[in-house]
């Protein structure tokens, strides 16, 4: 037991908590911004996979990791928007069109490195790049914190800058006031003349972004190449977290970190021989026992609304 | 002294491809900086036109100046653009934003990639306060109180360069002291130059703060007045008269043993406000009664306690010897009640099943329609057959979607579904609306048919010619309590009853109860 | 020249071949030999016994699972758990293939009843929840499929798992638990008519029975559902718990129909599937049968391909994705449709 406990809290430990939730609160920030703006985007996933991907591929034929990271994200961001075209253009369910998403990625990703590579589910013969870890000075060598902070892949960092980076396009900016005002009252929205399929459209292709982001650290930074369907579920845990945080960016972040601990915990525990599949499940069981407590506290607070005015009456 | 109206709506018609004529040759011209109200009955197709002035819709017909310059709005944008604002019946707010982020949503004003919210909440104060319409910017619109809500929506029409103002029923959701204040804002507006159009079927309201009003019935105008010349009675008489009078020979039905029992019933919404007031009266066999109002005084409350659907109400709704305050919609109907629902999109149809799928639905728990556990498709076949025919409804067959049809065929299938239940009570809520002349005609037949066979009926409506020429005995109700009770609806005038209707003239307690047979 | 109410027939054999031109274009593209593969893709499924019965045998969880979406979309219920439930069912009926003994009649129908009620009590779950306090039942189904799926793996790895096998699967399951096979020369087993006999109850339930009746108009207009009196609540639960038995039966029937071990570590993806048939079945429980063949065949026409050819099977991904695309887009072809309703209705300005 003490052996756990000193697992559990050595800085190495908290180091691989932020290095394992990256990919993790990317996907939450890309479903978070499409939820934002009142659609759902489960094609998360998907997206994940087709950008980890292009970022093998290109970093592999161009030497640069950087071009990799940045085709990569134009990959993701065309997902998206390929999925708001649909969606808005043609009215696809968007639920349907994010399997569609996850759908083509799955089965694709494996072809198109074929075609590229020859390769079959895995880039072994490409010699792709990663992205540089950063070491930053000063920072490194604070005890305790150092250990923790320094060292990490450079898309974790931007990871936590592009929480901040959303919490304050959300909060202060008038494409953040416009975007929330879509997913809370989308008339309301309408009648002053916000284009809410635009506002959707843009809001889905932030989601795309997100993922791709999310997607690129997995081969270029978590694991240095691509195999077939590496993201693992992770496009779902992101789901799962940004519905425990609430719709709200603090939140999002909070129980990205949460998730990520249980993932990281999971290999912890493989001390104490708790199997790593059934901790794998826990941020899952957490996500519908949260969704189930706000649901039942929803109702009764309606009914408490309703006994007061009635005992304010009589 | 001419001088061209600010606005003007020439010869405007507009037709829906339902086919509806909501709007029929109607001329409507305002002039700067009056205050126009335009009344008229639900259906009378105000807010038609007030949807083609804002842009949401288009005419069929006719032309529309501004200024005495032609033009073509096809969205409201446009009419944003061109100095037209609407405050609508309904909020379009978002609760979770402060006063401030919904009144410039849209508009932001920037200070590099940011929201100047400094400048925002000047140019709100520096709005507020030249037009004395006093909030708090930075409170939160899910906290406001109605009136408050309503003053944000004024500001966010101002902010955007309104000249015009579009109020729709804005009195509706206020309480008194918030009108007087609403008033003395229209007052202020006026003064800084806005002209105002204000919808309304409020009479008095209407004839204290308007210059003039425009009166529409049944998709016309009925002319134009000055308010100061025309009295509240005579305005009524504009609005509720009628137009086609259909004459039925109901013969005489003396009533049996009564079936439906309501008394003191009362019931306050969330908000405390009362919206049925001891409301009392008695329907029996081979009865008509008829429920006649303007909507919004508490028919629609008063139709949800008798069908479930008000669990907070208080007093007693019996049917025979059973209770029904309080008991889910299959309890009630079990009891033998039917029931044509006003709005038959929502409830009374699923628009994508066939039209026998949406006729069985009280019969397909029955043991005749029953095989065992197979339905029994023979008879669904017939029965569907044989009231397409009976109802003259006009379709492919009992196959076709229902959502196909027209309003009117629609609508028969719905009296028709009801009425073969064979009920003890039926309630019918604005049975023709939306419906053409034959189809009314049939629909009105039926129900004579069911009060010969002895069925207890309710009839709401806010169309005048159909209470009056199918109900046996009337009440009208104003403000969530009845305020006349006619007996033997043959000797109520149109007159009369428009009065009713309006608040005006009403009757004493005693001889409302009268309603009540024992 | 066609009946507006044939459209939807139509548009859907627009999405089909629109998606078999796209085969044949990136075949096209790829394929040092384009005709000879397209050809393969086409044909090679019905060329031989066994081909024509990896397409039948293929069809029959896709039948299930598609039958348990259809059910779930026709009452307007976005429930996607279908994958869990399959996985989670197909252990259940493991174990019992496994460790119970009982003869060869009982021991399959013991094995795939308990994996179906097994999928009906859990597909309750969030069925309940949504009834109740409208917990979004998509959600919650997706969580679902990953907890189910962790569960499941957990006891395959320390429950089940034979170490002396040479892959990672359970011990073996006894002979008499597996399913025979029907048509010799082929794999097909007595999943088949179960999966057959499913859809024909369903399609009876559906429509010819009250409680059928109940669930297409609750589906339709819910508020036109609750007024004529239909408890909606119950009528949710009970799909669930039907879809689940359903996705239940399926994933065990799959199990002892086509292995002898249970060697899955990754959801097999079925259940995602289910939501492409009833897609292309058009939520209508006798379509499936068709929608399940015609995905089978391209499915193994595509391997086949990869086989026999250098075009790798996985393109087939690509092909589906945009079937979903297409066919779920109500306003693919909508003006066609408008232009043919007016015709119709004759206005024709």
């Amino acid at each position: 037991m003490t052996n756990f406990f000193n697992i559990l809290f050595s800085t190495d430990f908290a180091f691989s908590v932020l290095r394992v939730m990256t990919p993790i609160l990317f996907a939450a920030l890309g479903a978070l911004i499409s939820n934002k703006a009142g659609i759902v985007n489960i094609g998360l996933e998907g997206t994940m996979l087709v950008s980890a991907l292009t970022g093998v591929i290109v970093s592999a034929y161009t030497g640069s990791a950087w071009i990799g990271l940045l085709l990569a994200v134009l990959a993701g961001v065309m997902i998206a928007a390929l999925l708001g075209f649909f969606t808005l253009k043609f009215k696809t369910h968007i639920i349907l069109g994010g399997i569609a998403v996850n759908m083509f990625a799955s089965g694709g990703t494996v072809f198109i490195l074929y075609l590229v590579s020859g390769d079959k589910g895995a880039s072994t013969s490409l010699k792709s790049m990663t992205l540089p870890s950063l070491h930053i000075p000063l920072l490194q060598d604070i005890p305790v914190l150092g250990p923790i902070l320094s060292g990490h892949n450079v898309l974790t960092y931007v990871s936590l800058l592009c929480v901040a980076g959303l919490y304050y396009m959300l909060a202060k900016t008038p494409l953040g006031l416009q975007i929330r005002s879509v997913g809370e009252n989308p008339q309301a929205a309408q009648s002053v003349g916000v284009r809410v399929n635009r506002i959707q459209f843009i809001s889905l292709l932030i989601s795309g972004f997100f993922a791709a982001l999310g997607g690129a650290y997995m081969s270029m930074g978590y694991l240095s190449l691509f195999t077939r369907d590496m993201t693992a579920g992770r496009g779902w845990i992101g789901i799962a977290a940004e519905a425990v945080g609430r719709s709200t960016t603090i939140g999002t972040f909070l129980s990205s970190m949460l998730f990520g601990a249980a993932d990281a915990l999971a290999n912890a525990l493989q001390v104490l021989k708790i199997p790593a599949e059934l901790v794998g499940t826990t941020p899952y069981v957490v996500t519908v026992i949260g969704l189930v407590v706000y649901a039942v506290t929803e109702v009764k607070m309606k009914k408490r609304k309703l006994a007061k005015t009635k005992a304010s009456r009589s | 002294m001419e001088s061209t109206p600010l606005l003007e709506m020439r010869n405007i018609t507009k037709v829906y491809p339902n086919g509806v004529v909501a709007n029929s040759n109607v001329n409507f011209s305002l002039d700067e900086g009056e205050i126009h109200a335009i009344v008229g009955e639900n259906g009378a197709g105000k807010s038609t036109l007030m949807k083609m002035i804002f842009g949401m819709e288009e005419p069929s017909e006719g032309e529309m100046l501004l200024a005495g310059q032609k033009v073509r709005f096809m969205s409201p944008q446009d009419a944003i653009d061109n100095g037209i604002g609407m405050v609508h019946q309904h909020f379009m707010l978002v609760p979770s934003f402060t006063v401030v982020q919904n009144i410039i949503l849209g508009m932001e004003p920037t200070k590099g990639i940011n929201i100047n919210y400094k400048e925002a909440v000047r140019l709100t104060e520096e709005l507020s306060k030249k037009y004395n319409l006093a909030i708090d910017p930075l409170a939160k619109v899910e906290e406001l109180s109605v009136g408050m809500k309503q003053k944000v929506e004024i500001l966010k029409v101002l902010i955007r360069g309104a000249k015009i103002l579009i109020l729709d029923e804005p009195t509706a959701v206020l309480t008194p002291q918030e009108t007087e204040e609403l008033f003395r804002e229209l007052k202020a507006l006026k003064r800084e130059g806005h002209t105002i159009v204000f919808i309304s079927h409020k009479l008095k309201e209407v004839k204290e703060i308007c210059d003039r009003i425009t009166i529409m019935r049944a998709g016309k105008t009925e002319g134009v007045h000055e308010t100061a010349l025309v009295s509240e009675q005579e305005i009524s008489r504009l609005m509720v008269g009628r137009d086609v009078v259909l004459k039925y020979d109901k013969g005489t039905r003396e009533p049996g043993a009564a079936v439906l029992r309501v008394d003191n019933l009362s019931y306050k919404n969330e908000d405390g406000k009362p919206l049925l007031r001891n409301i009392g009266f008695t329907i029996r066999e081979g009865e008509i009664v008829g429920i006649a109002g303007v909507e919004g005084n508490g028919q629609a409350e008063l139709v949800n306690a008798l069908t479930g659907n008000l669990p907070d109400a208080q007093g007693t709704v019996a049917v025979g010897e059973h209770t029904i305050l309080g008991h889910s919609i299959k309890q009630i109907r079990d009891v033998g009640v039917s029931y044509i629902p006003e709005d038959r999109m929502r409830q009374g149809v699923a628009k994508d099943a066939s039209i026998s799928d949406n006729l069985m639905s009280m019969f397909y728990r029955m043991k005749a329609w029953n095989k065992g556990l197979t339905l029994n498709k023979k008879k669904i076949i017939q029965f569907s057959e044989e009231q397409i025919e009976r109802y003259k409804v006009r379709c492919k067959g009992p196959a076709q979607p229902i959502g196909m049809l027209s309003g009117g065929n629609m609508q028969k299938v719905v009296v028709a579904r009801e009425c073969e239940a064979d009920p003890k009570l039926l309630i019918a809520e604005q049975p023709t609306r939306g419906v053409d002349i034959g189809a009314a005609q049939l629909i009105h037949q039926r129900l004579l048919e069911m009060r010969e066979d002895g069925c207890a009926i309710l009839l709401l409506s806010a169309d005048l010619n159909e209470i009056l020429e199918v109900s046996d005995s009337l009440l009208v109700m104003y403000n969530g309590q009845f305020v006349a009770y006619y007996p033997d609806v043959r000797q109520v005038t149109e007159e009369d009853l428009g009065f009713a209707m309006l608040g005006l003239n009403v009757q004493s307690e005693a001889e409302v109860r009268r309603a009540i047979h024992v | 020249m066609f009946r507006a109410s044939q459209f939807e027939k139509i548009r859907t054999v627009a999405v089909i071949l629109i998606s078999l031109l796209l085969t044949f274009l990136i075949i096209a593209i790829i394929s040092k030999d384009p005709v000879g593969t397209i050809m393969i893709f086409l044909f090679e499924p019905i060329n031989s016994v066994a081909h024509i019965g990896n397409v039948i045998e293929m069809s029959i969880p896709l039948m299930f699972t598609g039958l348990s979406v259809v059910l779930l979309f026709r009452t307007n219920l976005f429930n996607l758990g279908a994958e869990g439930l399959f996985y989670f069912s197909g252990i259940v009926a493991s174990t019992i293939a496994i460790h119970a003994t009982l003869s060869s009649w009982l021991h399959p129908g013991v094995a795939i009843f308990a994996g179906a009620v097994t999928g009906a009590l859990l597909s309750a779950i969030p069925g309940y929840f949504k009834a109740k306090w409208n917990v979004n039942e998509l959600v919650s189904s997706l969580m679902f499929n990953s907890i189910l799926f962790g569960v499941g793996l957990y006891l395959l790895n320390y429950k089940l798992r034979d170490t002396q096998a040479f892959i990672n699967a359970s011990y073996k399951f006894q002979k008499t638990a597996l399913l025979d096979n029907i048509i010799p020369g082929t794999r097909i087993h007595t999943g088949l008519i179960l999966a057959l006999l499913c859809i024909f109850a369903v399609h009876y339930y559906m429509y010819k029975t009250k409680w059928g009746y109940e669930l297409r108009m609750t589906g339709s207009n819910r508020a036109f559902a609750e007024y004529s009196g239909i408890n909606t609540t119950k009528v949710i639960i009970t799909v669930h718990l039907i879809a689940g038995f359903l996705a239940g039966m399926g994933g065990s029937v799959e199990v002892l129909g086509m292995y002898s071990r249970f060697q899955w570590t990754s959801l097999p993806g079925y259940g995602m599937d289910g939501a492409l048939v009833a897609l292309l079945a058009k939520n209508n429980p006798l379509s499936v049968i068709g929608a399940s063949l015609f995905l089978a065949y391209i499915r193994i026409g595509a391997d086949l391909m990869a086989r026999m050819s250098d075009v790798p099977s996985e393109m087939i991904s690509i092909v589906q994705a945009v079937i979903i695309l297409l066919i779920s887009a109500e306003q693919f072809l909508k003006f066609w449709k408008t232009r043919m309703l007016l015709k119709e209705a004759g206005i024709r300005d």
